[in-house]
Order: structure tokens, then sequence, then C-alpha cells
């Protein structure tokens, strides 16, 4: 028995604590967030019924399951607001990611282009803003888009503009707030492909009488399509449930899901419409979660 | 022949505009921070006013400890979980049970924060828990042990098997190997693990405003009411400050992984 087999029992034990831990935080909330999205609202303690009494014996375990519906289901297809969040939702977020693509591409592939000693100093430049807190990052930006505020006063002092202009509740400051907070999520995946990427295939194509754009378009693009897949999906999954940026950066008049989730829980204190919409969420985003997985476990066998 | 594969000025600019986007609004901040005036927006000379007033509001002090204690516990118990899971993915080979507990564990990497956060109140509401300074907690460990493990077991990985297998050749049994040997090499790995668990429950928002009760917010929480009400330059200097605990907390975990690469190892991610 060689030692390597000796080592795994312990190992395997040391899954117990994690394991319990995450089934117990993690996996059993989902089956309350299941059987509430299933119940009614109600004025009560906690607002909803059936509440399960697991003492009361079975037929009234029986008499509840009967009374779960999917009427919350119905209300969340049949009405208009919970409708236009979720196209909003995704629309925010393809148009984000589309941005983000766009402004994070040539980023990653500067870095990716410094001398080695440099790419590292880069890297730790690029990931830095992403340990310090995205509320003081969002709030930074309202000092700067708010009516008085520093875009304004460079804007109106260069005479660009002759009245402050609106930045702060419109979609253009919730599309900065995004990009800005997402950033680096898309230029580190893109960066790891296209440092990784052979030099010469490109200039080997261009020895071929290729012209820089067709270098770019037919070798380098290609190739760079995993770090583009892996950073269009970690970004465009958290934005599809972002709530805060548009919140604070955002006009009032039209909402992303994560703030109607948010509303509906807080403010209308309808639990059960709030676990439906979440539920409803999870299943929109489960497709770009799966391909994610099979992204990353196609990296992963690729040695990546 | 022309080299493609140079640095060109487009390169240079896309970078050199791409970094002062991401740093230029945190600096102003700082910047605006020791601004005497009370307007947030006109310059009234260098002054350390809002950082007075910061430490006289009682609620955000309170709200500031609050945040500090989850962070570290949290985290605490997120390095340890997420540490034996590491180990348990990385050398328990083929378990009972491994595709679901490597799902649970990873999944809430991707979930968004909302769905997590809701759960979590839905779980404590049934078992009638008493929610503050715990349930916080539970929910910020629960949100961090992956990312705890993902940093662990990379770090794993990457080490020699060579080393723990001769500890054991020379009689050790595994968890001594374990302790002796290994251990020590990701030990790194573990520091980096919790600075990131640390500052990942020092951010967050939206889970603790889920899982906390009334009369317990965290710092984020109570920024996040102030901000929704309107600019107060106190918000600055609060923001200043948790910008230089988590600088401190980077150049700890640089100098961490630093450590290990001078121990002849590649460096831990991040």
């Amino acid at each position: 028995m060689s030692s390597r087999r000796i080592f795994a029992r312990p190992a395997r034990f040391a899954a117990i604590a994690p394991y319990v831990w995450m089934a117990l935080f993690f996996l059993v909330p989902f089956a309350f967030v299941l059987k509430i999205s299933l119940s009614q609202t109600a004025i009560a303690q906690p607002p909803y019924e059936p509440v399960f009494d697991l003492t009361a014996g079975w037929d009234a375990l029986k008499a509840a399951f009967a009374a779960l519906s999917l009427d919350n289901f119905r209300l969340l297809v049949s009405d208009d607001l919970y409708v236009f969040a979720y196209v909003r939702s995704l629309t925010v977020a393809v148009t984000a990611t589309a941005l983000l693509l766009l402004i994070g591409y040539p980023i990653a592939y500067g870095m990716a282009r410094l001398p080695k000693r440099w790419q590292a100093v880069a890297m730790v430049l690029v990931i830095v803003p992403f340990w310090t807190s995205f509320l003081i990052r969002i709030y930074a930006w309202i000092n700067i888009l708010q009516h008085d505020g520093l875009l304004n006063q460079i804007l109106l002092a260069l005479h660009l503009v002759s009245q402050p202009v609106v930045w702060l509740s419109t979609d253009s400051a919730m599309y900065i707030g995004i990009v800005y907070s997402y950033l680096p999520f898309m230029i580190l995946p893109l960066y790891a492909t296209l440092a990784k990427m052979e030099p010469s295939l490109e200039e080997a194509a261009g020895d071929l009488g290729a012209p820089p754009w067709q270098v770019f378009w037919l070798v380098t693009f290609p190739l760079s399509l995993p770090g583009v897949g892996a950073g269009v999906l970690l970004c465009f999954i958290p934005i599809v449930g972002e709530f805060v940026i548009p919140d604070l950066l955002a006009g009032s008049n039209s909402l992303m899901i994560g703030q109607t989730l948010w509303l509906e829980f807080f403010t209308n204190k309808d639990w059960p419409v709030a676990s439906a919409a979440a539920i409803v969420l999870l299943v929109v985003l489960l497709v770009p979660l799966l391909l994610y997985e099979r992204l990353q476990k196609r990296q992963l066998e690729q040695g990546g | 022949m022309r080299k493609l594969s140079r640095l060109s000025p487009f390169n240079i600019a896309s970078l050199a505009l791409g970094l002062a986007f991401l740093y230029l609004p945190i600096l102003i901040l700082v910047i605006y921070s020791f601004n005497a005036s009370r307007l947030v927006t006109v310059w009234g000379g260098w002054s350390l006013r809002w950082y007075h007033e910061f430490f006289n509001d009682r609620a955000m002090i309170e709200a500031a400890w609050m945040s500090l204690r989850v962070a570290v516990t949290s985290a605490t118990i997120a390095t340890l979980l997420g540490t034996l899971a590491a180990v348990a993915l990385s050398r328990g080979e083929h378990f009972r049970g491994r595709t679901l507990f490597s799902g649970m564990l990873y999944a809430p990497l991707v979930m968004p924060e909302v769905i997590t956060g809701l759960s979590l109140l839905l779980l404590f509401v049934a078992l009638n828990a008493e929610r503050g300074f715990w349930t916080v907690t539970i929910a910020h460990t629960t949100l961090t042990t992956c990312f705890v493990a993902v940093v662990v077991q990379s770090r794993l990985g990457s080490l020699d098997r060579s080393l723990e297998e001769a500890a054991m050749d020379l009689g050790c049994d595994p968890v001594r190997a374990f302790a002796m040997v290994t251990l020590p090499l990701i030990a790194p790995a573990i520091v980096a693990g919790w600075m990131l668990a640390f500052t990942l429950s020092l951010d967050d928002l939206v889970i603790a405003s889920f899982t906390t009760g009334p009369g317990s917010a965290t710092l984020p929480i109570r920024i996040y009411s102030e901000v929704r009400l309107g600019v107060k330059p106190e918000i600055n200097a609060i923001c200043t400050l948790v910008i230089a605990l988590i600088a401190v907390v980077i150049v700890i975990a640089s100098l961490a992984s630093k450590l290990s690469s001078s121990q002849g190892e590649s460096a831990a991610p991040l």
C-alpha cells in the first residue's frame, strides 16, 4: 500500500466539518427558500403560511403540504413589474459585460506584452482595487458624479459644457459604477490566457503578410477565447443579481431584479413572492453557471 | 521583420488609462477626506476635522467594532473549514459525496448575494435564532470558506507530494506528516486565505443586511444608509480609514506570499 493511499483516509475525515457546515448553512436554507416560495403571504410571524409543525403529526404535515401552491410563480409571470425587472437585469448585464470586454481586453493585452517583471507589478496593481471595499469605490464615484462634483467642475472649467450635466441617478452612472467594480474580474482571466499565448504564433502570421488587425482577429482573439469566456461569465452572473450599484447610481424608475427582490422582502414583507423571485433568478442563472463550471473543468483538464 | 509581440504605444496608453481609471477615484476620495470644508465638493484646505467627527460618532464606531469582530471571527472559522476542505479535496482522493461536497463548497462563489442572504435569513427565522453578531458571522463564514479553500487548494496542488511521502517513509503517521511537513509549507496560503476572508467579510453589505438584527449593524450597513441619505464628508474619512486598514492587510499578505516564494516554491495566488 503506497503512502499516498494511507494519507487519503485521514484526509477524508477532514471533509466532515466543512461538509456538515455547508450542508447546514448552504443546502438546507435553499430547501427553505423553495418551501416558502410555495407558501402564501400571511399577516403573522413569520409572515407566511403554512408553517410546518413537525410535532403536530403526520396528518397535519400532509395538510400543510397540500396547502403549498405555485401561485407566487404565476404572479411573477403575470406581473409586468417582475417581467420588466428580469428583462432589465439581463439587458444591463449584457451591456455592461460587453463594455467590460471592450475596456478590459486592451488593458489585459497591454499587461501580457510587458516584460515579465513588470507583468507581476501590473497584476498586483489590478488586484489591489478588488481588495478595496466595493461600497467605498461606488461612494467615490458619487463624489465625482454628483451635481457639483469633480467631473462637472472639470467640464465647466474647460468650457466643454455651460451647465452642470446630470450624471448621478442615470444609467450612464450605473454603467460607470458596474464597469469600475467588475473590471478586475474581466482583466485577470483575459490576462491569464494572453500571457500564456505563444508570441511566435502572432509573429508567424505577421511574417506571412497579415496586417496587425488580421493577426489580432484571426490569431490572437480566437486563442484567447477561454479567457474571454471566463471573464464574461465571472462578470455577467453577479451583475444580473446586482443590487447596490443600481440602487446608489441609477435612477429609481426601472429596477433590476436584485432591487425588486430586496424591496419585496424588506418593504412589502412579502416573503413568499421574494422567495419565488429568488428561485426564478437562480433558474435564469443556472445556464451560465453550468457553462462556467464546464469551462472550469475543461481548463483544469488542460492543466491550466 | 516586424515584431508584433513588442509593446506598442497603444498597449502603453491602454494600460496607463486603465490604471488611472482604477486608481483616480480612490485617490480623490482620500484627498477629499482631509478637506476642511463642510461642502464635499468645495476644497477648504487640509484638515482632520472629519476624522474627529468619525471618532465622536458613537453609532459609527459601534458599527466598525461590530464589523471587525465579525470579520476576525468568521475569517478564523472559514480558514479552519476552508483548509480542511482543501485538504480533503486535494488529498482525500475519491470519497463518498465528493461531487456534492465540492459543489456546495464552490456554489457561494458564483451565487448572487441576494439569494445567499435571503436563504440564510429564512433558515434563521425558521430556527427562531436571534439575529445579530452570530448570525452574520455564520453567514460570512459560509460565504468565505470557499475562497479560503480555493487559495489553499491551489497551494496544495503545487506542492511536491514526495515530501509528505518521505516523512511517512521515515515513520510519521499521516496526521503527523501533515502537521510537521505540509502545514508549514502551506502556511503562507492559509494566511492569505484568512486575509481574503477578512476583507470580504469587512466588505459585505448585502448578506449582512439580510442576516443581522436591529441594533447590530455592520459598518457597510451604516455607510450604506448614510450614503442613501446624501453625501457626508465624514464618510470620506471612514472610507479612507478602511482603505488604510486593507492596505496594511495587503502588505502582510504579500509579505506572507513572498515568504512562501523564498522557500523555493511558486508564490500563492493573490
